[in-house]
C-alpha cells in the first residue's frame, strides 16, 4: 500500500513564533490535518488539549474532553475508523491507563498519535517535573508483541516537526505513533519557525481488498473506514485478513503478529533518524535523546575544549530502536555513555547493539541533567587524561 | 408469519456461537427486526460492541460496519465514531458486565452527554464467557462461581441508573418478549439522544445450572414468570415487587 502524501497550507499564520513545546505540538497537529481530539486533563500536557480545543473551535473540527484516558484513546480509535485523523495527549498516569487501547490500536492497525509529555514517575510521582521513565513503557506497556513508533523531540521546533511527522508515519504504516516528549521540552519556550505548508499523508480507503492482511510478510493493507461500503469487521481479537475472528488458529495468529512486527521493524531505514555531532574523529561517544541530548551536546563541546575526543549520537527515533546506527558507532569508538532521566532504559538498548563498553548516567530526581555533571562523568569514565 | 431477516446477516456465517438455551440468538433476531422497523439503511449503520457473549451478537453476525472493541469500552469508541460522523446510525450492543461494570463510567457519561446512540444491553445476570462469576446485575442470594454461598450484594437497576444520568429513552424488556424488544430498540433508534434498552436474557449454562434453571425451557418459563409491567409494579407494595423484573418504558 502507498498512501498519498501531499502538502497542505497551515491553517494559521506561518512564520517565527515564540511557543512552548506543548503549544507547538498542538499547532503541528492542526497543521497536519488532525480533525479529532479526545483527551483528559493531566499535568504537564494539558496545554496541548487547551490549544487544540481553541483551534478546533475556530476550524469546526471535533474536540471532546472524555471521562478518563482510556475513554480518550478509545474515542480516538472510534473516530479514526470513522475517517478522522486523531490524536490524544497525556502524561505518565494517563499513558498507563491507555495501555490496553494502545495494544488495540496496534493490533487493529489504527493510525493515531499519542503525545506523552513525560513527568518524573513512577505513579503520581512529580507531576510538574521532567522524566524519561516511559521509554520502555511506550514499547512494551501493553501486553503481547505489538509494533509502535516513538519519536523523541529535543526542542520546541521538533515538538512541531515531529508531531507533523508522527501523523505521516501513522498513516503510512497504520500504526500508533507516540511523541515521547519530556516536561522539560513541553514547557520550554523558544523560537519556532512555523512553515507555510506541511506534508500531509492521506489514507488508502480502497474497500475492495482485505483491510487486515497482505500477501507480503511486512505489508500494510488499505484502510477503508465506516461508511465506505466495506462492511468492516474490526476486532481486537486475532483476525484473518477480512477481520473474521480466528482465535484458535495458530497459523493466522502467528502470521498476523509477525506481519505487524515486521511492517515496522523491517522499515527501520525509512523510520529511524539520528544526528551525529563531532563524531568524525571521536574516540568516545555519548548516545542521548530528548532534552538530555541538549545537555549532552553542551557537555561534548565543553569536553572538546578540554581536548577530549568525544562526540554525540542523538536519537530522534526511539522505537523502532536505531540498532544499525548504534552498532556502527560502537565499531568506531572505544566507549559509549548514555545519560538519561531514568535508570537506564535506553542504555540497555545500546548495550544490545554495541560491542564496546557502555555506561549509563542515571538521574531520576526530577531535574534535567546538568552538562557539567555529564562532562565530569565522561572524564572519569574514560579516565581522561590518562589513556 | 416468519420474517426474512437474512439481509441483516453477514455472508459466510457458520453456526451460532451461543450455548443451547441462551437468549442472545433471540435478541439478535429482535435487533434485526428493530433495524427494519426503524427503516435503517445498512450503509448508514455502525454497530459497536465490547467483550463478552453479548458482544458477539453484532460481531460478526450483522452485515454492516462493526467495531468489536475492548472489554468495557464500547461506548468510549462509539463516542468518537458518532461525534466524528453524526450521520451514522450508531448502535451499541453489549452485555451487562461490559457496559455496566467495567464500562460503567462510560455508560454514565454517554448518558450524561445525551450522545445520539442506542445501547442494547443484554443482561444475563452473570459473566457468561468467563465461566459464571458474579456480576453487578446478579440477584442477591444467587449462586455463582464466585459466590458459592449466594451473592451478598444488591444488583444494579440499570434503567434507573441511566435515567438518572440523563438518557432520553430508557426501556427494559426480556427476550421472551421479542416483539416489544424490537419495538423498543426501533424507538430508541428513532429517539434523538441517548437511548438505552435493557434486554433480560437467560443464561442456562452459567447462571441456570447453579440456580435451578439449567433447563432452557425452564429458564425461559422462570423468566416469564418474573416479569411485571411498570404500571402493575407501581401499584404493588414494595415487598411484593421483590424478585420481579419490571418491564416497560421508563423514559420515553
Amino acid at each position: 500500500m502507498s498512501v498519498p502524501v501531499t502538502t497542505a497550507p497551515v491553517p494559521f499564520e506561518p512564520g517565527p513564533r515564540y511557543l512552548s513545546g506543548n503549544e507547538a505540538a498542538a499547532d503541528a497537529a492542526v497543521a497536519a490535518g488532525c480533525d479529532f481530539y479526545a483527551g483528559y486533563p493531566i499535568t504537564p500536557s494539558s496545554e496541548i488539549m487547551e490549544r487544540i480545543a481553541a483551534r478546533f473551535a475556530e476550524l469546526g473540527r471535533v474536540f471532546v474532553q472524555m471521562e478518563d484516558e482510556i475513554a480518550s484513546i478509545g474515542a480516538v480509535i472510534g473516530a479514526v475508523w470513522a475517517g478522522a485523523k486523531g490524536m490524544t495527549a497525556t502524561s505518565g498516569p494517563g499513558f498507563s491507563l491507555m495501555m490496553e487501547a494502545l495494544g488495540y490500536a496496534a493490533f487493529t492497525e489504527t493510525p493515531l498519535v499519542i503525545v506523552d509529555v513525560q513527568r518524573a514517575g513512577p505513579c503520581t510521582g512529580q507531576a510538574t517535573r521532567p522524566g524519561a521513565g516511559d521509554v520502555q513503557q511506550a514499547r512494551w506497556g501493553s501486553h503481547g508483541d505489538y509494533p509502535v513508533i516513538a519519536l523523541s523531540p529535543w526542542s520546541v521546533q521538533e515538538m512541531f516537526d515531529l508531531t507533523v511527522r508522527a501523523f505521516e508515519l501513522a498513516e503510512r504504516y497504520r500504526v500508533p505513533v507516540i511523541l515521547l516528549a519530556e516536561e522539560a521540552v513541553g514547557h520550554l519556550r523558544e523560537r519556532v519557525d512555523v512553515p507555510a505548508e506541511v506534508a500531509v499523508a492521506g489514507r488508502d480507503r480502497d474497500p475492495s481488498g482485505p483491510p487486515f492482511g497482505t500477501d507480503e510478510p511486512q505489508g500494510v493493507p488499505p484502510m477503508p473506514c465506516f461508511g465506505d461500503g466495506a462492511d468492516l469487521l474490526v476486532t481486537g481479537s486475532t483476525h484473518d485478513p477480512w477481520g473474521w475472528r480466528r482465535t484458535e488458529d495458530p497459523e493466522v495468529h502467528e502470521r498476523l503478529v509477525t506481519r505487524l512486527h515486521r511492517k515496522v521493524w523491517d522499515r527501520r531505514p525509512e523510520i529511524c533518524r539520528t544526528e551525529g555531532y563531532l563524531l568524525d574523529d571521536a574516540r568516545f561517544a555519548l548516545v542521548a535523546y530528548g532534552f538530555t541530548a541538549r545537555s549532552a551536546l553542551a557537555a561534548v563541546r565543553r569536553l572538546r575544549a578540554e581536548g577530549v575526543p568525544v562526540g554525540l549520537l542523538r536519537l530522534q527515533t526511539l522505537w523502532p530502536f536505531p540498532a544499525e546506527e548504534v552498532a556502527a558507532l560502537a565499531r568506531r569508538v572505544a566507549w559509549i555513555g548514555v545519560p538519561e532521566m531514568n535508570l537506564g532504559q535506553v542504555q540497555g538498548e545500546v548495550r544490545k547493539e554495541a560491542r564496546c563498553p557502555v555506561d549509563g548516567l542515571h538521574q531520576v530526581n526530577g531535574e534535567v541533567i546538568d552538562p557539567r555533571r555529564i562532562a565530569a562523568w565522561v572524564k572519569e569514565a574514560v579516565q581522561w587524561p590518562g589513556i | 408469519m416468519a420474517r426474512d431477516l437474512s439481509h441483516w446477516l453477514r455472508e459466510g456465517l457458520g453456526a451460532t456461537p451461543f450455548c443451547p438455551g441462551c437468549g442472545h440468538g433471540i435478541l439478535l433476531g429482535a435487533v434485526c427486526r428493530a433495524l427494519d422497523l426503524a427503516g435503517v439503511e445498512r450503509e448508514r449503520l455502525l454497530v459497536v460492541s465490547g467483550i463478552g457473549c453479548a458482544a458477539w451478537i453484532p460481531s460478526p453476525h450483522l452485515r454492516a460496519d462493526t467495531l468489536h472493541t475492548l472489554h468495557g469500552r464500547a461506548l468510549a469508541f462509539a463516542t468518537g465514531a458518532k461525534l466524528y460522523r453524526p450521520d451514522r446510525v450508531t448502535l451499541v450492543v453489549s452485555g451487562d458486565g461490559d457496559l455496566a461494570s467495567i464500562g460503567g463510567n462510560h455508560l454514565i457519561h454517554a448518558a450524561r452527554r445525551d450522545l445520539d446512540v442506542t445501547v442494547v444491553c443484554a443482561n444475563n445476570s452473570i459473566y457468561g464467557m468467563t465461566g459464571g462469576q458474579v456480576a453487578a446485575t446478579t440477584p442477591r442470594g444467587a449462586r455463582t462461581a464466585t459466590t458459592p454461598a449466594g451473592n451478598p450484594h444488591r444488583p444494579f437497576d440499570l434503567c434507573r441508573l441511566v435515567a438518572a444520568a440523563g438518557a432520553s429513552y430508557v426501556a427494559r424488556y426480556a427476550v421472551v418478549q421479542p416483539d416489544r424488544v424490537a419495538r423498543a430498540v426501533a424507538r430508541g433508534i428513532a429517539t434523538p439522544g441517548f437511548a438505552f434498552v435493557e434486554v433480560v436474557s437467560p443464561c442456562p449454562t452459567q447462571y441456570g445450572r447453579r440456580n435451578d434453571e439449567a433447563d432452557p425451557a425452564r429458564a425461559l418459563a422462570a423468566l416469564r414468570e418474573r416479569l411485571i409491567g411498570r404500571e402493575e409494579a407501581e401499584a404493588l407494595p414494595a415487598g411484593e415487587r421483590a424478585g420481579r423484573i419490571v418491564v416497560g418504558e421508563f423514559v420515553a
